[in-house]
């Protein structure tokens, strides 16, 4: 676009709203956000992920998967006129008219050291490395913060009456984003708190399973081994007949 | 509410009238289609699959690899030129000095580094984003391992051979699913949450090409569940496992004999390079979505960009079947915002079926990926039965509503959370509406060769998951990817452990003559210096930004570069 045309455009109504930016230019189909407190024009449809990078903007951290799976871009925002500090995924979240927002690309969190094998799955475990889990005020923030619609609030209530194995199961969805830390007036990491109660659940707290004991024995034993060392000796056109001729069962165990 | 625009709701009609027919062929538990011959196979492959049209590959003409046929994007990769010089650096004050380095964080380099741990070695674990922040993050439906009854290794090896149209290496195939239940085992011991009934036995769910019922799944968050434990592990090692994140590594770094010996990482936020030297390199940087090859959508990593491939190639190991791409059948392609996105082959292993827009089931729904993926196509292009979106791609229908018919109400909710909550978002409730999918970039099946140990053809140099090649041959199953993380992860940390301990006390001469040898090959051989490589990250600025840039001049030192 010719620089001299855009000088003497005069500015759209929307953008009297706000402070004037000069190098603003205001177009169709375009809407105002604030990146870092600096208004944008972006496309209405994109994600913030995207609109970022629309105005030319490039990712070398709060960013991942850009699905919606890694927790790397948690961002915080407002918007025009509304006192509610919002929170969100930036790369699931759709650009709204007169967005203010912040990435997080890293959350100060204390990640405790242990080791699970000696650990036992119970409150006590969690208390001594997390301790801070009993400061709740059960304020919700935390579940009102995650992008998940995790329960955060209520698995921190089940860990703190030691069903871990519940905790567990609420907040399995987490993707470690760290909003609910960046939230929490008690300063808690649920987060991680979660990861420990998981972690224990995972190794003691499910049952295991006989089938799998059993195929660790047969296999200690040698077994399949003959079998597949025929397989690996078998000529391409073999093989290949095999294969076709392999039979298809679908028993649910 | 319908959460498609009003034009799609006439195929939206049809695909729930035929519905209950297909629901009744399911539920008696027939083949709801027939599955394709060899034959078969072969004409739609050959017809539709992006790998098989005429400028699909081209020969690479430097190198180990030199006169052999690769993705032609690959090639361009592999022939660009090394984007450092040799000479700008000092090697001989190493920054870090370990026994083992390990490049890149997602779930094979975590594996790795946790062996190492345990072995009671240090290691350097450095990565270009953060730890986890990986392809192995993003896995959805499962983890294939033979461990229930009904199953074992051998068949699970047929199936993966077979899968991969035979051109897998045996051996690697072999640890792959020989390892599988031990695997399981391992991860359950860690803390990891598989899905099981009250009895302990674990649920498994059928995948494309497999003959049994063999993928264990933790929700669909199985790679989230699995990665966030052994980030975990991980950083319960502070002692022998030093993290260094944003800082990918651009160049390996040789010893005298030859032999890989470290690394050069770069600092992407402060621009600096840093040198690592070690007794063995482990590489483990993933594969290569984020090229867009053939200008597909991916599923993958923002950091897929096949940095491990360029510098293993550099330093002169060999890579194996590089002409090879998996495209994932169901990618959304729609709505617009989560374009490519990866919709778990799981639905379809729960009973989803693929319809066209006349609702009619055109295909098996779990052929291997390659061939479903090609009918996908077939049926959106040459036969017009797709579904056009308001932004002018095509797709056809991934009829998910079946699932919560065929195994009862909030089977969908509870299986298929994070498919969901991601529709949601963006208005659709694929509880009771369908998903509309196409072809997305997924997998890397080829990289750089391997043996069972993950020893490359480059001494001191391993290399575990997507960076490698020849576990999958051409075509890797649902859940292989997972489990090849889990177990040459493993494999790679004993083994670099294992070479790293017979070499103590050893500190090499570092070298970069590699890098020189390369640029003269590709200088000897007229490829003119167009671009250099490896890239770090894909390039999704606007370009009209890019355009008002000023190349060369760098104003904040007021100097022309």
């Amino acid at each position: 676009m010719d620089e001299k045309e855009v000088e003497v455009k005069a500015p759209e109504p929307e953008a009297q709203a706000g402070p004037a930016y000069p190098d603003d230019k205001p177009k169709e189909n375009l809407i105002p956000v604030f990146i870092y407190g600096k208004r944008f024009f972006v496309p209405e449809s994109f994600t913030i992920i995207t609109a970022m990078e629309y105005v030319g903007f490039q990712f070398k951290k709060a960013i991942g998967c850009r699905e919606g799976f890694c927790g790397a871009c948690a961002t915080i925002y407002r918007l025009e006129g509304d006192y509610k500090l919002r929170t969100g995924l930036a790369c699931q979240t759709v650009v709204e008219p007169n967005m203010y927002l912040v990435q997080i690309p890293f959350t100060p969190a204390v990640k405790a050291v242990y080791d699970i094998s000696k650990l036992k799955p119970e409150l006590a475990s969690i208390q001594r490395y997390y301790p801070e889990v009993f400061r709740c005020v059960a304020c919700n923030s935390c579940t009102k913060a995650c992008p998940q619609e995790i329960e955060v609030m209520d698995y921190i209530q089940e860990i703190k009456r030691g069903n871990l194995a519940k905790a567990a199961d609420l907040s399995f969805d987490c993707i470690m984003c760290g909003l609910c830390a960046v939230r929490c007036p008690a300063e808690m990491v649920q987060y991680n708190i979660a990861l420990l109660a998981r972690r224990l659940t995972g190794r003691y707290l499910l049952p295991r399973s006989a089938h799998l004991a059993e195929r660790l024995a047969e296999q200690k034993e040698g077994r399949y081994e003959k079998e597949i060392e025929k397989l690996k000796g078998l000529s391409r056109e073999e093989l290949t007949k095999r294969y076709t001729e392999r039979d298809l069962d679908f028993k649910v165990f | 509410m319908s959460g498609y625009p009003e034009y799609m709701q006439v195929s939206l009609e049809k695909v729930k009238a035929t519905r209950p027919a297909r629901l009744e062929k399911a539920k008696a538990g027939r083949e709801v289609v027939k599955r394709m011959s060899l034959a078969e196979r072969e004409e739609v492959l050959s017809g539709f699959h992006p790998d098989y049209q005429p400028d699909a590959r081209k020969p690479i003409r430097i190198g180990h690899n030199k006169g052999e046929e690769m993705t032609s994007r690959v090639v361009d990769l592999l022939e660009s030129y090394p984007s450092i010089n040799p000479g700008d650096f000092d090697l001989s004050e190493p920054d870090f000095d370990t026994d083992v380095l390990i490049i890149g964080a997602g779930g094979g380099g975590c594996m790795a580094a946790i062996q190492v741990a345990n072995a009671g070695l240090n290691s350097v674990l450095a990565t270009k984003l953060r730890v986890g922040d990986s392809n192995s993050m993003m896995s959805q439906g499962g983890m294939q391992a033979a461990v229930n009854p009904h199953d074992n290794p051998a068949i699970h090896y047929l199936d993966a051979i077979g899968g991969g149209h035979f051109d897998n290496k045996p051996e690697l195939v072999e640890a792959l699913t020989m390892d599988g239940p031990m695997i399981a085992g391992y991860l359950e011991e860690l803390g990891v949450m598989w899905d099981k009934d009250s009895e302990g036995i674990c649920n498994t769910e059928s995948g494309g090409g497999t003959s049994r019922r063999r993928m264990l799944s933790c929700r669909d968050y199985t790679g989230a569940e699995i990665q966030r434990v052994l980030r975990d592990e991980v950083k319960n090692h502070p002692d022998k496992i030093t993290i260094v994140e944003y800082s990918p590594a651009v160049e390996l770094l040789l010893d005298e004999a030859g032999e890989a010996a470290g690394a050069l990482l770069y600092n992407m936020e402060t621009e600096e390079y840093t040198v690592v030297r070690a007794r063995s390199v482990i590489m483990s940087t993933g594969g290569f979505g984020r090229l867009h090859i053939k200008g597909f959508a991916t599923t993958n990593h923002y950091g897929a960009t096949a940095d491990g491939l360029v510098m293993a190639y550099h330093a002169g190991a060999k890579l194996l079947y590089m002409d090879s791409v998996q495209f994932h059948p169901t990618g959304a392609v729609y709505p617009e915002q989560i374009l490519g996105f990866l919709i778990t082959e799981k639905v379809r292993g729960l009973g989803g079926q693929p319809v066209n827009k006349e609702g009619e089931l055109f295909v098996f729904p779990l052929e291997p990926r390659d061939v479903e993926a090609a009918s996908f196509i077939r049926e959106s292009t040459k036969r017009g039965m797709g579904v056009k979106t308001p932004a002018g791609r095509v797709g056809v229908w991934l009829d998910s509503p079946l699932i919560d018919l065929l195994s009862g109400p909030g089977t969908i909710q509870t299986t298929l959370p994070a498919m969901v909550r991601q529709f949601k978002r963006f208005g659709i409730d694929i509880t009771q509406e369908p998903m509309l999918v196409y072809p997305t970039l997924h997998y890397q099946n080829g990289g750089i060769e391997i043996n069972t140990d993950t020893r490359t053809t480059l001494a001191g140099l391993f290399a575990a998951g997507e960076v490698s090649g020849g576990v999958h041959g051409r075509n890797r199953l649902m859940g292989n990817s997972v489990l090849d993380y889990n177990v040459f992860g493993r494999r790679a940390g004993k083994a670099a452990a294992e070479r790293a301990k017979a070499l103590a006390g050893r500190e090499a001469k570092l070298s970069l003559d590699h890098v020189r040898a390369f640029r003269k090959e590709l200088e000897d051989t007229g490829i003119p210096e167009t671009s250099h490589a490896p890239i770090l990250i894909p390039e999704y600025r606007n370009p009209e930004v890019l355009k008002k840039h000023r190349k060369n001049y760098d104003p904040f030192i007021g100097q022309f570069l």
